[in-house]
């Protein structure tokens, strides 16, 4: 073996041995996560775990470390796996692809291809600006925010992978449908006309390609360590409203109010959602909480749909390149997706 | 040489443009800024994810903040 392929091997295998040692060390972690609070909070500073305070108390330490190690397991995989794919190559894929098979592919798309709000504006006009149909462009516009790798990671962490495959089912289908419907009312008049007369030139470049998987590695840790920052106050104010709710509102507390048997309990949920702007991390802690005291699952995610994928910031991007008839056309079918999958949700899983 | 930063001004581009401007420091080059915000020239490029490089009317990268050692190596070949 020469010297060049010696030199070569070994960072591969450093790599290696520090991604096992980092997933020996999270599980080890996540393990220890309970006893180590029940330890310290029941046994040294002698807190009561049944009571309101020792349970509130417990609840806040556990949760906001258990959700944190969550949080950095998957979006890293999540930041790994997504590398491998680009917006450029969803493009390429939807070119061409009829209403109908291309709206699922889209919506699978949106879920995959790794994708930030203040990309939507330019993603829309390169897509339609190729000739992707507007339907199909807004299956992918609506499923990206509305499957989300954080609530995907809290929604395992916190309800185990049920509810998250119901979850990510359940956006599929509602971004299937609302770019079906959209595409169907042939709404392209409500596209400012300037993104059809966009004309793309030059050579793409894929941002992607080119990437050693030690570079992955590195844009994963990089990602952790930028929506760990970024989410960490909303975090932390999630986990405290929730070790309050858990510690002090009465069971059934909210069950009374909006429980399964409220007809208005969905829609109450999601007009109460989409004006609280916040992401899954400060709304996730809430909703374990909500649904320890009684809340039904199928109004939690309708809840919890309506805060992330209708969020006004999006809508106010978005206006660049639709006319308000086309965004409130947008936000009333996405809605009405979510209200239904709420209710379906409810009539299935009625606790 | 001309350089422009494409992003609707979110922290990647201020990010990206930093970067930059450390590269060309350490390769002791000098270079004209220019910063696209509007969406239709964004696109115009071709580029789907903002923040996007952009030397003498070429793409160079798209789609993430870069490093200043990586800016410095794509700006070197130029």
């Amino acid at each position: 073996m020469s010297v060049i392929q010696q030199r070569s091997i070994r960072p591969a295998i450093r790599l290696w041995a520090a991604l096992a040692a980092a997933a020996v060390a999270w599980t080890a972690l996540y393990l220890v996560n309970q006893p180590f609070w029940d330890w310290l909070v029941g046994g040294v500073i002698r807190l009561d775990l049944t009571t309101r305070l020792g349970s509130g108390v417990h609840f806040f330490f556990y949760d906001t470390v258990k959700i944190a190690l969550l949080l950095a397991g998957i979006i890293f995989l999540v930041t790994v796996g997504r590398s491998y794919m680009s917006v450029e190559r969803t493009r390429a894929l939807l070119g061409g692809r009829r209403e109908g098979v291309g709206n699922v592919l889209a919506a699978g798309l949106g879920v995959v291809t790794p994708f930030c709000s203040c990309s939507a504006v330019p993603a829309f006009i390169g897509f339609v600006a190729s000739g992707v149909p507007l339907g199909v462009t807004m299956s992918f516009l609506i499923a990206s925010p509305l499957v989300n790798e954080v609530a995907i990671a809290l929604l395992l962490g916190l309800f185990g992978p049920g509810p998250t495959a119901l979850y990510i089912g359940s956006g599929l289908v509602i971004a299937t449908i609302a770019g079906l419907v959209i595409g169907r009312l042939k709404l392209e008049r409500w596209v400012e006309p300037f993104v059809f007369e966009t004309r793309l030139r030059g050579q793409v470049v894929d941002s992607t390609i080119g990437l050693s998987f030690a570079d992955r590695v590195r844009m994963g840790v990089e990602e952790v360590g930028s929506i760990l920052k970024k989410i960490w106050p909303y975090l932390l104010v999630g986990i405290g409203l929730g070790a309050v709710i858990h510690g002090w509102a009465p069971e059934n507390f909210f069950a009374q109010y909006a429980g399964a048997d409220n007809p208005f309990g969905v829609l109450i949920a999601v007009v109460v959602g989409v004006p609280l702007y916040s992401n899954a991390a400060g709304i996730l802690p809430l909703v374990d909480a909500l649904h320890s005291k009684g809340l039904p699952m199928g109004t939690l995610l309708a809840f919890m749909q309506a805060t992330v994928a209708l969020s006004l910031p999006e809508m106010i991007l978005l206006r660049r390149v639709l006319k308000p008839k086309l965004i409130a056309t947008f936000v009333a079918i996405t809605s009405i997706g979510i209200i239904a999958v709420g209710y379906l949700f409810n009539a299935v899983l009625p606790s | 040489m001309q350089i422009k930063i494409l992003g609707s001004g979110c922290a990647n581009c201020v990010n990206l443009e930093k970067n930059t401007r450390t590269a060309l420091a350490t390769l002791g080059r000098e270079a004209e800024f220019i910063k696209v915000t509007d969406f239709a020239e964004i696109a115009s490029y071709g580029i789907m994810r903002t923040p996007g490089l952009v030397v003498d009317e070429e793409v160079v990268l798209s789609g993430r903040v870069a490093k200043p050692a990586e800016i410095a190596d794509l700006l070197d070949k130029r």
